[in-house]
């Protein structure tokens, strides 16, 4: 029951906005989410962190005839991530609602629909409620790209759910199969995590259903192959959607694979460790290269979050408990990152006459010292300074993949060097460097600090303790991925 | 000694008149609605024959829920009374009311009177029930003749509009085709069991000598092309853009989903009957049709700019996914079928209900422009029309996910995995253009605020004007109609287990495994 609230609240509260007048729509959103954010920090302080075990569990029967069942659960894996979107959807909501939109009761329920998307992708314990959840995310993303996106808006909308559907509809396939298929010679159909993970699925069965989701799931992120619907997308997007998004939502993909594919596709998974690493290999360094050439700030974040995205998959296929942790912090820390960055481009926008590009921007931090501060210790957190919890968790990464394959773990390193580039060269092209033309300075007002600093808060805290997400994953990790641990253990090692 | 009167002489069949209840119900209310529309009085005419028409069909609904669970042949044996037949009866009731709702302040009923208008209406559906009950080929093609003639003749009741008579015209000469194949077939069929009756025939094809026969394989054959023209399964559905295109709106939303409950309902009984033991001679013919009309349908509705011609081309690849389920010749095949028939139905007729409002509404007729700027101007019209195309394309928490859901897991079990991610690459094409659909909705400014003349306003009503466009602008049935089935699209993806329950019955009378 309590999950069951955590998940439909924010549901609610977007009927609720729907129905009230347009003044009160920002301010019943920003308390429902407040509100959802408080729900999930006591769920967290009741957490039993020493547990393994999925906690808060609800289990019902959904559809019978389906083998579908309602099961939503918190444990080490989702707790943190479920923490993240409650925070980073507070966060976009108060941003939004101190800016004014068109139709603003919509707004607002299609960003909470997006969030009880999300949660249920999150806590659902049960495949097809997690392929239900996973797809449900793009329907209002689908709108508020469409009705309040910017230029070019309609195009990159289809682009982006085109994309993006085409893994799912796979995903979907795969899901049905992997039930139907490990059905056979057991009591009827089932879809929960924990039935499946019990039944035998036949290797070359796994091979297409784990190649199905892996689609799914790189292309949600982006990873590189399969980025294609990311530019135009994110360039277009309302900025409190784009935050929650470039945070939240490219997350749940790598938490697909943490959840699904590792535990219930082991064969598979051993078998295509090394394409799925060259991938993320392959995005590291096309999204730092990226990101260090273009000068669309939006742009710069977005092939940032690319290369990001692709160390946290290769952490998720070290195939070890190193990795794993490391990706689940740096899932973590960057939602926790990148989200008050756009705010912070978007600031810059309104410095720089309304241009996102870091050519026409520069010398904000003149007349604007404490967004400077803001903003570096942003970057900072970007490139992974030593001291900031997203170094803790490239280190961890990378620890697990020079256990696992050598090779690409030094190939990947680079990456942590090449951050450093794409992010010092936004900041002072922005902040330092000769002051535009258009560039009038202003400092942070009051609203936009309200949403900012707590979110730079909440970087320091976690860089200054960041044993507070891994010491909750560690023993999650330790019972849940098993299987493909010891499946890895002949081919590797030393 | 007293002579034998005639009655006595003849037995006649022993007819079980309470099975055949909503039968006699439909018809019956034919009969008096044809009457009542020759009334002298307006009023009669225009509320009591659709009122009366309506109340027809909802008395054969409770009818067939009061029947529910009984399984009994009726007139010796050439109708079957289960629960398949109740739902098909139940869907078509359904559909029926919705049309008449959609048509009561339509242009059709008026041009063809009101009487007419409705009693087709209401025969087309006895010959529905008659199709799906049948259990002799004689009485499928009975049922598929009462359903098709008045069909033809409703495509062209709008008497003003050459498009209208063309699309019954050509409904005409391509279903006799239809029809001609049918009858083809069942009579080698007839030819290779040496019966009509569907029991005699599962009998003759039981004892295995004939399986492989070329006599009855051209029967099987020429029985799928026949019915796959009423079912719309490419390469046989040419004729459905365009007789949905012109057909009054409406007729079309009854055509597109009772016609179609009623061609699977009858290939169901069929297929997964008599020929049951035959099925590795037909199913591999059905699943390269479902291929082809996924595909066919999908890409056809890509470039379409008509709303009606859309659909027509979307209904032509929800064809290709229910042709996937009869493919699976099991309960589970069965019943996803007949679970998509009711999903389609309540998806579709959400989606037509709000091309009928706009058509009335804007001078776009059915084109996508129509709907330009909806979501800002009338959310209880955008809302269904946005539910009823998420569904189709598949999003979750719609009733077409679990639809399509329940199929693919149908495919899957019965080794047609290859159908199954067929089913998915169709969805994801057809995203395309239902999402083009929702795009104009809510993303989409609609260029003229003011509200403009209908076309042909000024012109007078025989010159070819149109003679809605005197104050026909309240239109509070057919935004019900939007609504309730939008609502039930959405209700049903949530809470679907009472219809599964339903479903179960009906995959439970054909007795399959």
């Amino acid at each position: 029951m309590t999950l069951t609230i955590l998940l439909f609240a924010p549901l609610a509260i977007g009927l609720v906005c729907l129905a009230a007048p347009a003044r009160a729509a920002g301010r019943i959103a920003v308390a429902g989410t407040l509100a959802v954010a408080a729900y999930t920090v006591a769920l967290l302080v009741e957490f039993d962190a020493s547990s393994g075990s999925l906690q808060f569990l609800v289990d019902e029967t959904w559809i019978g005839e389906l083998g579908i069942s309602y099961k939503l659960a918190l444990d080490g894996l989702n707790l943190i991530l479920v923490l993240l979107t409650a925070l980073l959807w507070l966060a976009c909501t108060l941003w939004a609602s101190m800016r004014s939109y068109d139709k603003p009761q919509l707004l607002f329920f299609h960003m909470l629909l997006a969030e009880t998307a999300v949660l249920g992708a999150l806590l659902a314990q049960d495949l097809a409620l997690f392929v239900v959840f996973f797809d449900l995310m793009l329907v209002p993303f689908f709108f508020l790209t469409g009705i309040w996106g910017g230029a070019r808006r309609v195009q990159a909308t289809m682009k982006l759910v085109i994309y993006t559907l085409v893994g799912s509809l796979l995903m979907l396939t795969a899901a049905i199969a992997t039930g139907v298929l490990s059905a056979r010679g057991a009591p009827g159909l089932s879809f929960a995590f924990s039935d499946l993970a019990q039944r035998e699925l036949s290797t070359s069965s796994q091979y297409w259903i784990f190649l199905f989701f892996a689609a799914a799931f790189l292309v949600k992120m982006p990873a590189f192959p399969l980025h294609g619907w990311m530019p135009d997308a994110y360039r277009t997007m309302p900025l409190p959607v784009l935050a929650v998004f470039s945070g939240v939502l490219s997350k749940v993909a790598a938490y697909g694979f943490l959840r699904i594919c590792l535990p219930l596709f082991p064969d598979a998974t051993t078998h295509f460790q090394t394409l799925i690493l060259l991938v993320a290999l392959a995005s590291i360094l096309y999204g730092s290269a990226m990101a260090f050439t273009t000068t669309e700030a939006r742009l710069i974040l977005g092939y940032s979050s690319v290369a990001q995205l692709g160390f946290i998959t290769l952490g998720i296929f070290a195939l070890n408990a190193e990795g794993a942790q490391g990706a689940i912090l740096q899932s973590f820390n960057h939602g926790l990152v990148v989200a008050p960055a756009f705010f912070i481009v978007a600031l810059l926008a309104e410095r720089a006459g309304g241009s996102q590009d870091i050519r026409d921007m520069g010398g904000v931090a003149l007349r604007a010292p404490a967004l400077a501060t803001l903003f570096l210790i942003v970057a900072f957190a970007t490139l992974a300074m030593p001291g900031s919890a997203n170094f803790a968790g490239e280190f961890l990464i990378l620890l697990g993949v020079f256990e696992t394959k050598m090779a690409i773990a030094i190939a990947a390193s680079t990456g942590v060097v090449l951050a450093s580039f794409y992010a010092l060269r936004l900041f002072i092209g922005a902040m330092h460097n000769r002051t535009g033309p258009r560039v009038d300075s202003r400092e942070l007002t009051p609203r936009d600090a309200l949403v900012l600093v707590p979110l730079v808060l909440a970087i320091i805290a976690i860089s200054l303790y960041p044993q507070f997400a891994l010491q909750r994953s560690e023993p999650t990790i330790a019972g849940e991925r098993a299987p493909a641990v010891l499946a890895a253990e002949p081919g590797s090692g030393p | 000694m007293t002579p034998l009167s005639a009655a006595e002489k003849i037995a006649g069949p022993a007819i079980d008149w309470a099975g055949l209840s909503p039968f006699i119900a439909v018809l019956g209310g034919a009969l008096v609605v044809l009457l009542l529309g020759l009334s002298r009085s307006r009023a009669a005419r225009e509320a009591a024959v659709p009122a009366l028409s309506i109340a027809a069909l909802a008395l054969a609904a409770g009818l067939s829920v009061w029947q529910w669970g009984e399984r009994k042949d009726l007139i010796s044996g050439s109708l079957r009374l289960d629960e398949l037949t109740l739902v098909l009866t139940l869907m078509f009731c359904i559909a029926g009311i919705a049309a008449i709702l959609l048509s009561w302040r339509h242009v059709a009923p008026r041009e063809a009177a009101h009487g007419e208008y409705h009693a087709l209406l209401l025969t087309a559906i006895a010959g529905m029930i008659v199709l799906v009950a049948a259990q002799n080929l004689v009485t499928v093609f009975l049922g598929l003749e009462l359903l098709s003639i008045p069909l033809y003749v409703l495509c062209a009741t709008e008497l003003r509009r050459a498009s209208s008579l063309e699309s019954g015209l050509k409904y005409l000469v391509v279903g006799s085709l239809g029809s001609a194949t049918l009858l083809y077939g069942l009579a080698l069929l007839y030819g290779a069991t040496g019966s009509t009756d569907f029991g005699a025939i599962g009998r003759a094809l039981g004892a295995d000598e004939l399986l492989g026969d070329p006599l009855l394989l051209t029967g099987i054959g020429l029985t799928i092309v026949g019915l796959g023209f009423k079912a719309s399964v490419a390469p046989f559905h040419q004729w459905t853009p365009d007789v949905y295109e012109g057909a009054p709106t409406p007729v079309t939303a009854f055509m597109a989903v009772a016609t179609k409950a009623a061609a699977f309902g009858v290939m169901l009984r069929l297929f997964h009957g008599p020929l049951l033991s035959a099925s590795d001679d037909w199913a591999p013919a059905l699943a390269a049709l479902a291929a082809v009309t996924i595909i066919v349908g999908n890409v056809g509705a890509l470039g379409q700019s008509s709303l009606k011609r859309l659909l027509a081309y979307s209904s032509v690849a929800q064809a290709g996914y229910m042709l996937a389920g009869v493919v699976v010749a099991s309960r589970l095949g069965l019943q996803s079928t007949v679970f998509y028939l009711a999903v389609y139905l309540v998806m579709n007729l959400a989606a037509f209900a709000v091309i009928v409002a706009r058509e009335r509404d804007t001078p776009h007729g059915d084109d996508i422009a129509s709907l330009n700027g909806l979501g800002a101007s009338q959310p209880l019209l955008a809302w269904p029309m946005t539910i009823a195309m998420l569904a189709l394309a598949g999003f979750p928490a719609t009733a077409g996910f679990i639809g399509k859901f329940y199929l693919i897991d149908a495919t899957v079990s019965g080794d047609y995995t290859w159908l199954g991610v067929l089913i998915v690459v169709g969805s994801m094409i057809s995203l395309a253009y239902y999402l083009r659909v929702i795009a104009a909705i809510w993303m989409t400014p609609d260029e003229e605020v003011a509200p403009v003349p209908l076309p042909g306003a000024d012109r007078p009503v025989l010159a070819g004007g149109s003679s809605e466009a005197a104050g026909l602008r309240g239109q509070g049935e057919v935004v019900a109609v939007a609504v309730v089935f939008g609502a039930l699209t959405l209700i049903l993806g949530i809470v679907p287990s009472p219809l599964f329950d339903v479903v179960r019955d009906a995959g439970a009378a054909l007795g399959l495994l």
